[in-house]
């Protein structure tokens, strides 16, 4: 299914990682520098399957592997950080429906990027953990939804496949255990709203990425109306390690909310951005200092865009008075989320990087709600006359009464992903905007077209 | 890539025959393979034409309007006809903060063409796009399936030679 091209042939893995740092704790990327890891028996001979085979043959019951991941305290990796094993409870049992478990490696928030790390290197890490999960809710297949635009991640994905079926990992009768099991890959072809849940399963149902209104939710009515898990590709990952070790030592990492290790993708103006995995809870000052070797060219830090674009903006200050986990960054005003953080040195201009990002959302909206639609284009419009030096003495308080108005009246969470972050910037550096404002040429009361 | 792909006949290959039945035995409805069918269309005619999506919805069972709305709200799927080498620069923050605007400026000057345009020999398409999630690469740009990062003007021009002498760098 996957074209070569011309440039095919001469495609590799990105040069990611370096060995693993002392300041890291790796156990999804534990292995991630060694050569071929791709390749099943390289995975197998480092412990992989291991976790599979524990299942089945101590003959675990479905529910018995539910108790382990609440045990955990697993929380989705996507962005919204829900617990993996209440998500797993919720498909309702006694159903003849068949059942989906779809793996959402749709990965497209601006400023993430460590899925594709886990796609490209540890395919079957995730492809235990995605075996494991369906067996834990009894689907029969499932499907990695990957976004277009990862034509390598893709091939790797499907490499890894076929040889799980080859050694009987996937297909009927799994390792003796009567659990039947098919996967396949499904490329998207690029749009940001895919990655949420619903439109993701619009978008597999063979439509528009239109997100749906929950409830119903997908656990109970999703892909082709039947009980649906969709999970985030880190997420799958973790199932293997949690269940080789314990619930309990997985618990142990991280805070009391906030449990295990988290993969950070750091970009922007740091010395060595890439993925990075530590354990929740770790001091900001210590993913940017030790792992990403600081700000580039011995700048200050401005603001952190702590995860994705969707995140709203920190201080300086904040970011460093914080610690990477759900509760620390969210009592900042911030969020967690998908872990894509984005590091802003003294020199950037926050108006110019929220007209950046409102490009981006004004360009993502699917169309279907008004205020999202509508908004969208406004917030870019209006910060497209602030860079234009065109803004009017009105344009600050329009800005925030619009994207107010954005706010959770919408049937998906893309409009608050910008709504949010246009909140965030306007307060906590109010004089940026302020700034232009005093510069602007336009003095009348008009809105000029640009 | 065809060059001519309308002077194909709209009819899928023998070999892509054999693609589609692969790709329709995956799911339980025949419409979820629909963005799969339309991949494979679009390699197979170069780009999804009108003709394209009228076959498409046949062998699909859909209404040609279903097969539209999909195809115009997917990016990846191209309505006209695009370059050889077709230079898709990513121009989310990441990318943008390390002058992926400029870059994409500097290409489409020396190609002569504006974004968005392909070159009148059919060689170059130049396209902005959306974050690529190669953020901590920035900036990059992706040529037809391949990611080409870390990107810098001098990187770029060589580029742009290399794919103009039909042997394109190695990322």
């Amino acid at each position: 299914m996957i074209k070569k091209t011309h440039h095919f042939k001469n495609m590799r893995a990105m040069a990611i990682q370096q060995t693993p740092l002392k300041s890291e704790k790796r156990i999804l990327l534990e292995h991630e520098h060694v050569p071929e890891i791709n390749k099943i028996d390289v995975y197998t001979s480092k412990g992989g399957y291991s976790a599979l085979k524990k299942v089945f043959q101590n003959k675990m019951t479905p529910d018995s592997v539910i108790d382990l991941m609440k045990a955990s305290g697993l929380r989705g990796r996507g962005g919204a950080g829900f617990p993996t094993g209440s998500k797993w409870s919720f498909v309702p049992k006694g159903n003849d429906k068949p059942k989906y478990l779809l793996c959402n490696a749709d990965e497209s928030e601006p400023g993430t990027f460590k899925d594709r790390v886990l796609l490209e290197k540890l395919p079957h890490l995730m492809i235990e953990g995605m075996i494991i999960g369906a067996y834990s809710f009894g689907a029969r297949k499932s499907y990695v939804y990957i976004r277009g635009e990862y034509t390598y991640a893709a091939m790797m994905v499907e490499k890894a496949i076929q040889e799980a079926y080859q050694v009987g990992y996937l297909g009927k009768n799994i390792l003796g255990s009567g659990f039947d099991h098919d996967m396949y890959v499904h490329r998207g072809a690029g749009a940001y709203i895919c990655g949420e849940e619903t439109g993701l399963i619009s978008s597999l149902e063979g439509k528009k990425g239109w997100p749906k209104l929950k409830p119903p939710f997908p656990a109970v009515e999703g892909y082709l109306k039947c009980p649906t898990v969709v999970n985030n590709v880190e997420t799958l990952a973790c199932v293997p390690w949690i269940i080789n070790n314990g619930p309990e030592a997985y618990a142990k990492m991280g805070t009391e909310k906030s449990k295990g290790t988290k993969m950070w993708s750091v970009s922007g103006d740091v010395a060595q951005p890439g993925v990075y995995e530590v354990e929740l809870g770790a001091p900001f000052s210590v993913l940017l200092n030790d792992c990403c070797g600081g700000i580039r060219g011995g700048k200050k830090l401005k603001a952190v865009i702590p995860g994705g674009s969707s995140a709203p903006i920190v201080t300086a200050e904040e970011a460093f008075a914080m610690t990477l986990d759900y509760e620390s960054i969210a009592s900042k005003g911030s969020m967690l989320g998908s872990g894509g953080m984005i590091i802003l040195d003294e020199s950037r201009d926050l108006v110019q990087v929220l007209k950046n990002l409102s490009e981006f959302y004004a360009d993502e909206s699917c169309g279907q709600c008004t205020p999202c639609r509508e908004g969208t284009g406004w917030l870019e419009k209006i910060l497209h006359s602030f860079t234009e030096k065109q803004a009017l003495k009105t344009d600050i308080e329009l800005l925030d009464r619009i994207s107010s108005n954005m706010l959770g009246r919408t049937i998906c969470v893309l409009a608050d992903s910008i709504a949010m972050p246009v909140q965030s910037y306007l307060k906590k550096f109010p004089q940026e905007f302020q700034k232009y404002l005093e510069t602007s040429s336009n003095t009348s009361r008009q809105r000029r077209a640009l | 890539m065809s060059a001519n792909p309308q002077l194909k006949p709209f009819s899928f290959s023998e070999k892509a025959m054999l693609q589609m039945k692969d790709i329709l035995s995956r799911y339980d409805s025949k419409r979820s393979a629909l963005l799969p069918v339309l991949h494979l269309a679009q390699d197979e005619f170069g780009y999804v034409s009108d003709e394209v999506i009228e076959y498409v919805a046949r062998i699909m069972d859909l209404s040609p309007a279903q097969v539209l709305e999909v195809v115009t709200f997917y990016t990846m799927y191209n309505k006209k006809p695009v370059g050889k080498n077709h230079f898709q620069f990513c121009v989310t923050l990441s990318c943008w903060m390390f002058g992926s605007h400029q870059l994409m400026k500097s290409a489409c000057s020396r190609l002569g063409i504006r974004e968005g345009e392909t070159t009148a020999d059919g060689q170059f398409t130049v396209s902005k796009m959306e974050c690529l999630g190669s953020c901590g690469s920035a900036p990059v740009v992706q040529i037809n399936e391949t990611y080409y990062e870390n990107l810098n003007p001098e990187k770029l021009n060589r580029l742009i030679t290399s794919c103009k002498e039909g042997e394109p760098l190695i990322p």
